[in-house]
């Protein structure tokens, strides 16, 4: 069928690529852009390295904190009045638009969403350029805030999911900063102070990627970032310190955790792979085999389709600036907990020496390449890609040869890059909920 | 749902929550519609959606959106766990799991093998309302995927040990989505409480007692009771053409024999006289209260299609219980967050409501709370009910009214990014009875509700005599630590 003349992208993307338009402002701020005519809105993003792997190490959660709490209210300035929470909440609602932040381990981030009508666009863009740049970190909200966090992270530690995430995550990571998670004490030792000082470090023009994609062609889009961006320090940009790598393990653990719970869960895993490693795709391509394609992966196969010994099994790789945790999860009866945790082992084991066989190659191809468009059809998902794209610096026809690489992996390659990136006899293991085993 | 979800929430929160709550404002669809006159016009028209009726009675929905070069293609069956009878709870849900194990000419475990092959992504959901099953795929595969969905329609088998096998993985996920949390287990016991005639009243998961004793025959049985062709819907979204999709669909779909639809029991609530409350105890830090009103909600025959035609009094009133859900949490600043959980000090860390508006059975209104550290559940249900007292008796204000209606209008553009969702919404409003744009007679409506609406609605359907209180109690955790004796009923 041949696409309509309403493109997302003004020409046929599937045989003609993606344009990503990409320029660098003269401060330095990187910017990506997609022109996405059809629908009157536009959706904005802001990375920069300010991530939670860059948190004192008695402070995790900083990062994230800080750029949440932008919303808290913003400062006098020529710009405008100061604005408190209820009227900045206001103000965005009387747009119809959105602005937020938020911090991941590698990234900083913030996203706008707006329509594009002239009138609207102006008064968002300028609204989040006051938010970015001007944000007052109010002591009073925060002082009342605090206790809603802390009570938040008890709830969530009453929960058999969230505990053995974290008993895995201090497993796979020890003391690298992708393991942190914010406690009591760490929220107690936070003032406002921390979350200004923070802004006030890491917040430059010239220290951000700007991806956007929505009814904008460049001129447009130039001028949004320049607004977006103008109450930020321009320069002062410095190349922040390097952050350790996660270690690999040096030998296997494993973790019993008594639980009185309906499911025990189950956690195997390691650390990965950085996101820049050649073997991207290979690895990638193995997990989709492995535990990450749905219903016809070997883990469920094995472990839910010929068994019933789960609703959920699955694995992952979670790449990044550094080696995120590869993991296989589940969840069943207690009593049925070493039976599915022998056969993860088992399944893994076989995978990682045998490799897929060329049939189950051909089908993760057929299914990748096939469903490429999938990973493309809506402006949000491009932002996501084109985000990516940006983040981890990789060419800008990436997507447009993203099926070339998943279609030249041989089942060697998979079988190569999984032996070498995996070791089952060295693996984190987590068993919350389940009796004591009967050994 | 057949699949977990791990990579988006999007569908979760619509449809497979076990409450009938969870599609909020669906009728509210994906259709463009004139914005303010002060605003420029939607740039680019997409085209509408189109609706027909196959040779059988079974009904397609088309709605072409060429952005990108693929579709989704959905079936929706109007029959959910409302639809169940006592001792055979979870039996709807159960089968869609089934509709994934073969048909004569496809085996098991093949439908999912060959959406796989297409490139498509599939998964399957249920409520208490209806029954769904989807694949996206790239567009030009849509003939292979219609023709596995009508024969899976038609024509699905399983034995009885592929259905044994199958109810443990159903087991599995109550325990994972009810069992384990507390906030789930208290609107399960809720339902029960709330509800005594209406079969909303019952877990869409099925109790898990009627769980281990279902019969791989009573889902048969379910399956050939409800899925004829006058009730399901074929719901095809995205790079399509309308003519060749309806050729596609009369082919497969409107070629099965047509059957009566069975007689539907209303089963109706009696009026409930009296306050009613429950507790339920679990391993939780903090309380949680939530507090359920029985309010009217819209059917599709009151709302008439022209403007100018009056709508009744409890259609009216379902408008203006849609603005005040609205006023009071649709936003961050929103009436019931601002007062409850950012004022020092605080009665709650955390406050909505909640208001369905649309769905086949009946409508609650929905506040809830969870108490901050000192205060207990019973100052947080007293402040949100403080809410409702301050609209009743002040009403609400006109920047109020206005910013929930630009936000809805500015939700119209925002919602056609997604073509999943827009098939999704068009599949709701048919299951609902709504007519094809629905959705833009409905806003317009909505637009027009007046303050002097909203607070009349407060003050006449807040009292305590249809009103349904249910507070979680914590337990300490430390009765959780210590391993149980293993679980009893075992496999096999």
């Amino acid at each position: 069928m041949i696409t309509g003349a309403i493109g997302l992208f003004c020409i046929n993307f599937a045989w003609a690529g993606i344009p990503i338009q990409h320029w660098t402002q003269p401060q330095g701020a990187r910017v990506f852009l997609v022109e996405s005519p059809a629908i009157p809105m536009v959706d904005v993003q802001i990375d920069l390295d300010a991530g939670s792997r860059r948190d004192p190490a008695d402070q995790p959660g900083l990062a994230n904190l800080m750029a949440t709490s932008t919303s808290n209210g913003v400062r006098a300035s020529h710009a405008g009045p100061a604005l408190d929470e209820n009227q900045l909440s206001e103000a965005w609602a009387d747009l119809g638009a959105s602005f937020g932040g938020s911090a991941s381990a590698d990234r900083m981030s913030f996203a706008l969403r707006s329509l594009t009508y002239p009138d609207i666009l102006n008064q968002a863009v300028a609204l989040a350029a006051r938010q970015i740049g001007e944000p007052a970190f109010p002591e009073a909200p925060w002082l009342r805030d605090r206790p809603k966090l802390i009570a938040s992270l008890k709830e969530a530690n009453t929960r058999p999911a969230t505990l053995a995430a974290r008993a895995f995550n201090r497993a796979v990571y020890g003391s690298h900063p992708y393991g942190y998670e914010p406690t009591e004490a760490s929220l107690l030792r936070t003032h406002v102070q921390h979350l200004r000082d923070l802004h006030a470090r890491v917040l430059r023009a010239c220290a951000v990627q700007v991806s956007i994609v929505g009814a904008l062609n460049r001129t447009q889009a130039d001028a949004l970032v320049t607004k977006l961006l103008a109450r930020l320090p321009q320069a002062g940009c410095v190349t922040p310190p390097p952050v350790p790598e996660v270690q690999p393990l040096a030998a296997a653990s494993d973790q019993r955790i008594a639980f009185a719970s309906a499911q025990a869960h189950v956690l195997v895993g390691q650390p990965g792979f950085k996101r820049n490693d050649p073997d991207f795709f290979a690895l990638t391509v193995g997990n989709h085999i492995l535990g990450g394609g749905g219903f016809t992966a070997r883990l469920t196969e094995e472990v839910r389709e010929k068994r019933g010994l789960t609703y959920s099994v699955y694995s992952f790789f979670a790449p990044g600036l550094h080696a995120g945790a590869f993991t296989v999860g589940l969840q069943t009866r207690p009593d049925q907990a070493e039976q599915a945790l022998a056969l993860v082992r088992e399944v893994l084991s076989r995978f990682v020496v045998q490799g897929p066989t060329d049939k189950e190659l051909q089908a993760a191809k057929d299914n990748l390449m096939g469903g490429f468009a999938l990973r493309i059809d809506s402006n949000k998902k491009l932002l996501d890609n084109v985000a990516n794209i940006a983040w981890n610096r990789l060419p800008l026809d990436y997507l447009d040869t993203w099926t070339q690489q998943i279609d030249k992996l041989t089942a060697a390659d998979v079988r190569a890059a999984m032996a070498r990136a995996l070791q089952p006899d060295r693996m984190a293991t987590v068993v919350l909920g389940a009796p004591d085993p009967v050994r | 749902m057949k699949h977990p979800f791990h990579l988006t929430g999007a569908l979760r929160r619509a449809c497979i929550s076990w409450s009938a709550g969870a599609c909020a404002l669906a009728l509210i669809s994906a259709s463009p519609l004139a914005l303010s006159q002060a605003k420029p016009p939607v740039s680019v028209a997409a085209p509408l959606a189109q609706q027909f009726t196959l040779k059988n009675g079974m009904t397609l929905i088309v709605k072409p959106d060429r952005r990108a070069p693929t579709a989704v293609h959905m079936l929706w069956v109007r029959v959910g766990s409302m639809d169940e009878v006592d001792g055979s709870s979870g039996v709807a849900h159960v089968l869609e799991h089934m509709m994934f194990k073969g048909t004569p000419t496809v085996k098991a475990g093949d439908f999912s093998r060959q959406v796989a092959a297409l490139g498509g992504r599939e998964n399957a959901f249920t409520s208490k309302d209806y029954t769904g099953y989807f694949q996206q795929i790239p567009s030009q595969r849509l003939e292979d995927v219609m023709r596995l969905e009508a024969d899976r329609f038609a024509n699905s088998t399983w034995t009885d040990e592929d259905f044994r096998k199958e109810l443990e993985v159903v087991k599995e996920e109550r325990r994972l989505r009810t069992e384990d949390k507390p906030h789930a287990r208290l609107h399960e016991a809720m339902d029960g409480v709330t509800y005594q005639a209406d079969p909303y009243r019952r877990p869409i998961v099925g109790w898990m007692s009627d769980l281990e004793s279902l019969q791989a025959e009573d889902a048969r049985d379910f399956y050939r009771r409800w899925y004829t062709p006058t009730n399901a819907a074929v719901v095809v979204a995205g790079d399509v053409e309308v003519n060749a999709v309806r050729a596609l669909a009369e082919k497969y779909y409107g070629s099965l024999p047509a059957r009566a639809v069975p007689l539907r029991k209303p089963r109706t609530e009696p009026e409930q006289a009296g306050l009613r409350r429950l507790a339920l105890k679990a391993p939780a830090e903090q309380a949680y209260v939530a507090l359920s009103f029985k309010v009217p909600g819209l059917r599709p025959e009151g709302l008439p299609a022209q403007a100018t035609v009056p709508m009744d009094a409890p259609s009216e009133d379902a408008l203006a219980l849609t603005v005040l859900s609205a006023v009071l949490s649709g936003y961050d600043g929103a009436r019931l967050p601002r007062a409850l959980t950012l004022t020092e000090p605080s009665v709650a860390d955390s406050a909505g409501a909640y208001y369905g508006l649309t769905a086949r059975g009946p409508q609650l209104f929905t506040l809830y709370g969870v108490p901050a550290a000192g205060k207990t559940a019973a100052e947080v249900e007293a402040a949100l009910r403080a809410q409702i007292a301050l609209v009743a008796r002040d009403g609400v204000t006109e920047a109020e009214l206005l910013r929930v209606k630009n936000r809805w209008v500015a939700g119209e553009v925002y919602k056609q990014d997604s073509v999943f969702n827009q098939a999704r919404l068009l599949g709701v409003s048919w299951i609902n009875g709504f007519a094809l744009g629905s959705d833009t007679v409905l806003l317009e409506r909505l637009r027009g509700v007046s303050a002097v609406q909203v607070q009349s609605a407060a003050a006449r359907y807040f009292g305590d005599d249809a009103l349904t209180v249910a507070t979680l109690i914590p337990q300490p955790l430390e009765m959780a630590r210590k391993p149980r004796s293993p679980a009893a009923g075992m496999r096999h």
